[in-house]
């Protein structure tokens, strides 16, 4: 067990190592760097005292060196915009980010778990149909236009929601309804096909042999076991939509890190959008670990691997 | 069943042997006529998509009061007609949705086959790298690339190319690993075959068809991103009628209730999107029964 977390330990290290190595070069790959992290219409004097700050002048490891050692120490920098350190911004817009993370992903467990036993129970039936139409309209429908179409019926002619801005749970329906559509669709397959899995087993055969009502046998021992590939999933999903929310945050202006995101575009203020994705992918990488690790205690088969 | 996966089969012979098999011709029809529309978009558009008058702004589209038969689908905020821009918005996304797709699959799938054929230290170092770029979140990351290269239809195609790729690699190493050890790619090692030409005349023809059914899947997502950049101002530059700029610029008219800004640019992404997911669902089946748990 200790040698099977060491080596994912080591397989996240590699990844953080390799992915802020991505990251650096990818900003020094388009020649001046210093264009990008200085403010626009900057003097040539901030321009040259950015370039012996970045110390362009030195070999590309030294420059990665410092670059590793400002990260570690929690420096990314400064928003030209906010006036105010990177990470600080960021760690002030995740609680908003993540509230509405939550929020969509309760809808879209709300709505995929439920669909996908029914569709599971009946399948091939007419709810079976009804749910594939819906997870695939849920795959298809771009997140934005989900929000925007919202908009125009609860905001503009029913009057029934506000159209953007935070701060009352009002506020937060649309957005986590937009964002969670996708995911809905997503989980409401896999509970779908986790569910036929375990419908299949011996141990539910057993309990139908018994005499149990189907009912009983679907609620009591097929849908806890069905279970848990979905919340491992909604797990992982709720770290990718904190990150994936660029669109839907920017439509209902909710002051979360995609926003902050789409205005370090929209300011260009680079070193905004820099921190942005390497914290996101920094964030997958521990929850990828995380997982890893909670498998391996669940499961020691798969400790023994390889 | 599985003949397709024989060497020798060419790909024309693969997709004649498809044809008997229920098509899904709905699917295959919206695709065909969205590439049709894209080739002829200059002669369909009914006017200028990027000139407009301003004294035309926000009319409604023909059918409603106030709407005039001169545009049909109505005028956005600076009275540009909505449906050429629609029809031109198709040759965008057909272009740009279909290169990104073909870049990201050669790329892809070449480094998939190296890393899946040479194994060893270009085995590690290729999935590594495939491992950390499928960690960062996909639209963050073209967000990332779109700041630092600049908006501009060249550089949405290389953008996409760099974030999808790892999807095609991925997988196409995974089958690779299993083809390797089959009979004739042995029986060519014997053959003092190099491993330049067994990668090429033997491992290449027997991926084709995962990566034809990936890239089909592809094609939704990268679709869908392109518009989110778009709409975001970092991917297509305006006034080039892109669906993703049109929902932006449909904003603008959103609180007032001009539904056809917002509504039809996004019915067309989603008939793309559905048409794109619906074929490669069925390729997928078709073409490539190890590949339906994906």
């Amino acid at each position: 067990m200790r040698r099977y977390v060491a080596r994912r330990l080591g397989y996240a290290l590699l990844s953080l190592f390799l992915l802020s190595l991505t990251i650096f070069l990818f900003v020094r790959a388009t020649g001046d760097p210093a264009v990008l992290l200085v403010e626009p219409g900057a003097s040539k004097d901030d321009l040259e005292m950015i370039r012996t700050q970045l110390g362009l002048d030195r070999p590309l490891w030294v420059q990665y060196g410092s670059f590793i050692g400002n990260l570690l120490r929690g420096d990314f920098g400064h928003s030209f915009y906010y006036r105010t350190g990177v990470l600080e911004l960021y760690l002030s817009r995740l609680p908003n980010s993540l509230l509405l993370a939550t929020a969509a992903m309760a809808f879209s467990l709300l709505v995929g778990i439920p669909t996908g036993i029914l569709a599971a129970v009946r399948v091939n039936g007419w709810w079976d149909g009804v749910g594939k139409i819906f997870a695939l309209l849920g795959l298809s429908m771009p997140s934005f236009w989900v929000g925007l179409i919202m908009i125009l019926f609860f905001s503009v002619y029913l009057g029934w929601l506000p159209s953007s801005g935070s701060g009352s749970a009002l506020h937060l329906i649309m957005p986590a309804v937009a964002l969670g559509w996708y995911f809905a669709a997503s989980h409401m397959r896999l509970t779908r096909s986790s569910m036929l899995e375990v419908l299949g087993a011996e141990y539910v055969k057993l309990a139908r042999l018994k005499g149990l009502p189907e009912a009983l046998v679907i609620a009591k021992h097929a849908f806890k076991n069905a279970l848990i590939p979905v919340l491992t999933l909604a797990g992982i999903n709720l770290v990718i939509m904190v990150n994936v929310a660029v669109v839907v945050e920017t439509v209902f202006a909710w002051p979360g890190i995609g926003r902050l995101l789409y205005e370090g575009v929209a300011f260009r203020d680079f070193p905004v959008v820099q921190a942005t994705v390497l914290l996101g992918g920094v964030m997958i990488v521990i929850v990828n670990l995380f997982v890893d690790v909670l498998y391996a205690v669940i499961d020691p088969r798969i400790r023994y691997e390889r | 069943m599985n003949t397709s996966r024989s060497a020798s089969l060419t790909l024309s012979g693969r997709f004649a042997a498809l044809r008997l098999s229920g098509v899904p011709l709905i699917p295959m029809a919206i695709l065909a006529a969205l590439v049709l529309i894209a080739l002829f978009a200059d002669v369909l558009a009914p006017h200028d998509p990027e000139v407009g008058s301003l004294g035309d702004r926000f009319q409604p589209p023909a059918w409603l009061a106030g709407g005039s038969d001169k545009h049909l689908l109505g005028t956005d905020h600076l009275g540009r007609d909505v449906l050429s821009r629609l029809i031109l918005g198709a040759r965008v996304s057909v272009v740009v949705g279909f290169t990104a797709v073909i870049v990201a699959g050669i790329l892809g799938t070449g480094l998939g086959i190296l890393a899946g054929y040479l194994g060893g230290w270009v085995d590690q170092v290729i999935m590594r790298i495939t491992d950390t770029w499928l960690a960062l979140p996909a639209l963050t990351f073209a967000i990332f690339l779109a700041a630092i290269v600049g908006p501009s239809e060249m550089n949405i195609v290389i953008i996409l190319g760099a974030v999808y790729w790892t999807r095609y690699a991925r997988v196409i190493r995974g089958e690779v690993l299993s083809i390797k050890e089959r009979d004739f790619v042995r029986l060519a090692v014997v053959a003092g075959c190099s491993k330049r030409t067994i990668m090429r005349r033997h491992v290449l023809p027997n991926v084709v068809n995962s990566a034809v059914v990936l890239a089909t899947l592809m094609l939704g997502v990268v679709i869908v991103t392109e518009a989110a950049l778009s709409f975001l101002g970092v991917g297509v530059p305006p006034p080039k009628p892109a669906w993703g700029l049109m929902l932006a610029d449909g904003k603008k008219g959103l609180m007032a209730g001009y539904w056809w800004l917002t509504v039809l640019p996004g019915a067309c992404i989603m008939l793309m999107v559905l048409a794109a997911n619906l074929l490669g669902d069925w390729l997928r089946v078709k073409l490539d029964p190890q590949l339906r748990q994906l």
